[in-house]
């Protein structure tokens, strides 16, 4: 039995839909970017400018270039040091039999519910006390609380489903754990690694409330911090089309990540919630 | 005899090395968040400001609740818990907690339905569904705080067009319909997350359940309910803790889209304003530690409900 043509139509009406409301708001910020001065203050459904001037002076001004060199090199460094991180310790939670195995992992899973804003005032101190306020390691070094517990799990989940023989030859052959893991784990783990990293460096690049508290001059900023902060003399000089231009530019890698990668950072997110 | 007690070296070797490999994760854990959270209850029995963390003197509940005498009889209570800000925020989280997820799982379902059926074009209306997720909330508030614009907006400029309403509204501005934007930023930005998670449910649904449905001449409504629904509600509960979870502890959307009205204040934001622009670390400290407590709550009875399996012993 055929759908009716009715029921077509309705099915990618509903199709249509979805598609405009998810995609509607980028594309209008795209449109106002490369729109300056009056055109700005028209309310324009369709492209009508192609004016650069916007993105020209957003990248002129020096700051915002070093703003997103700072994005690149705090969300680039947390996926390297949390996936070595939790690569290791993922083989121990998976490979080795020991006492408190399940709680520890219980433990590690229960950090990622925390709120961040619980641990503000003692991350705050912290970061004092390391001489790290205003640097952007305190993000490398505060980021891990949501990375962390994130990458170990996944990552814990695969490598137990890796049949036991794989490293059984290694261990007779007399091979070290840290040999096994590099030489036996690794090649096999890179499709967990990539969806993982990619997760965790998407985290890293929006992360804001950190952010915001743990720098506190202009030129260690991250972008989402300087596009929250970008603001006019009044409300009425709110530079409207310089802030679209930034945001296009920190969102377009995102979107083409997702895009080129999107199987995987589908079959990342539901490993998390799914397999618990 | 000799081979028992090499193996049970080895293995007591390998639970050595277990631990060694676990000693990085867990350090760098515990100083980022134990050790934190620790503090963070700690200050909030304290005295702390903010230029004077170290020199933070125990002052017990007084942050929490004071009863202050005013020496003829009459008195009144100071502290968190009796003030009417602090309340107004928890009030606006659970409002907004509870609304943003109704909805997202709403829609979520449906993304997830229309994206479980085979018609072509599917893997690009589910690239185009992952776009709102990809965007930084940054971002997406200060786009939308654009589109919301009063003047210049093409949100009120569609309504207008479409008759919906007769004059401009100041979405962000307006106490009344402050939270509303907040609602509908958040739900735009999250739903596609709830589709996803409702959508890998979805495909764990055996096939042949619904051919013999079809056979039987079962009515799709009536399949929906009886069949899917139910085979899907584990999904769909994991799906709804996580973001009860994460919209309980909002701030990003609200400090950016509305600062500063009593209308959207939420916990996280309460605390953030009272931690780092009122010079009260002490007392910012104790809402934190509240908001701590309610999530963790949530999280140990889902758990328990749950009964995860975290051994993997089954497999």
């Amino acid at each position: 039995m055929k759908p009716g043509i009715w029921q077509r139509i309705g099915f990618y009406a509903i199709v249509i839909v979805i598609v405009t409301q998810a995609v509607f708001p980028f594309y209008y910020a795209i449109l106002t970017s490369l729109e300056d001065g009056q055109a700005l203050f028209e309310v324009n459904y369709l492209p009508k400018a192609l004016n650069l001037t916007n993105y020209r002076a957003m990248l002129a001004e020096g700051v915002f270039g070093k703003q997103m060199l700072n994005s690149v090199f705090v969300a680039s460094v947390v996926v390297v040091v949390s996936l070595f991180l939790a690569v290791t310790a993922a083989f121990a939670l998976s490979r080795i039999r020991f006492r408190g195995r399940g709680l520890l992992l219980l433990t590690v899973l229960s950090v990622s519910m925390f709120p961040q804003i619980a641990v503000l005032s003692g991350l705050f101190e912290v970061i004092r006390f390391f001489g790290l306020f205003n640097s952007l390691w305190s993000l490398v070094f505060s980021y891990m609380i949501f990375t962390l517990p994130f990458t170990v799990w996944v990552l814990t989940t695969f490598m137990r489903n890796l049949p036991v023989e794989i490293e059984e030859a290694a261990i007779m052959d007399g091979a070290s754990s840290l040999t096994i893991i590099r030489r036996v784990f690794l090649p096999l783990m890179w499709p967990a690694m990539v969806t993982t990293g990619l997760l965790a460096f998407i985290h890293a690049w929006n992360e804001f409330l950190f952010a915001l508290t743990f720098t506190s001059t202009d030129s260690q900023r991250t972008v989402p911090v300087a596009i929250a902060l970008v603001s006019g003399r009044s409300e009425f000089e709110i530079p409207w089309g310089n802030i679209m231009a930034a945001s296009v530019i920190v969102t377009l890698p995102l979107v083409a990540l997702v895009l080129i990668f999107q199987r995987r950072i589908v079959s990342g997110l539901t490993a998390g919630a799914v397999k618990g | 005899m000799a081979g028992k007690t090499a193996q049970s070296r080895l293995s007591r070797n390998r639970t050595r090395s277990a631990w060694l490999f676990l000693a990085p994760m867990l350090v760098t854990l515990f100083v980022v968040a134990a050790w934190p959270l620790g503090r963070t209850v700690w200050f909030s029995f304290t005295d702390a400001s903010l230029d004077l963390i170290s020199q933070a003197r125990w002052v017990g509940i007084r942050n929490y609740l004071e009863w202050v005498d005013w020496g003829d009889g009459t008195g009144q209570y100071y502290g968190l818990l009796a003030d009417p800000r602090w309340w107004r925020s928890v009030w606006n989280t659970v409002r907004f907690a509870v609304v943003s997820v109704s909805f997202e799982t709403l829609f979520g379902l449906v993304i997830a339905l229309v994206l479980n059926q085979s018609f072509r074009g599917r893997g690009l209306v589910r690239a185009a569904v992952l776009i709102p997720w990809a965007i930084p909330t940054i971002v997406s508030a200060k786009m939308w705080a654009w589109m919301m614009h009063d003047q210049f907006g093409i949100l009120n400029d569609m309504f207008m067009r479409l008759g919906l309403i007769s004059e401009p509204v100041a979405w962000t501005a307006s106490p009344d319909t402050a939270m509303i934007a907040i609602l509908i930023v958040d739900i735009w930005k999250t739903t596609p997350f709830m589709a996803l998670l409702i959508l890998a449910g979805l495909q764990m649904v055996p096939q042949d359940i619904y051919e013999a449905a079809k056979l039987d001449g079962v009515p799709p409504t009536r399949v929906f309910r009886k069949i899917t629904l139910p085979l899907i509600m584990p999904a769909v509960l994991v799906a709804v803790v996580f973001r009860a979870l994460d919209a309980l502890r909002v701030f990003d959307i609200v400090y950016v889209l509305t600062p500063n009205t009593d209308a959207t204040r939420t916990m996280s934001v309460y605390a953030r304003e009272n931690l780092f622009d009122f010079d009260q670390f002490a007392y910012g400290s104790a809402a934190s530690t509240l908001l701590f407590l309610v999530i963790a709550l949530i999280t140990i009875s889902f758990i328990l409900a749950t009964r995860m399996d975290l051994e993997g012993n089954t497999t």
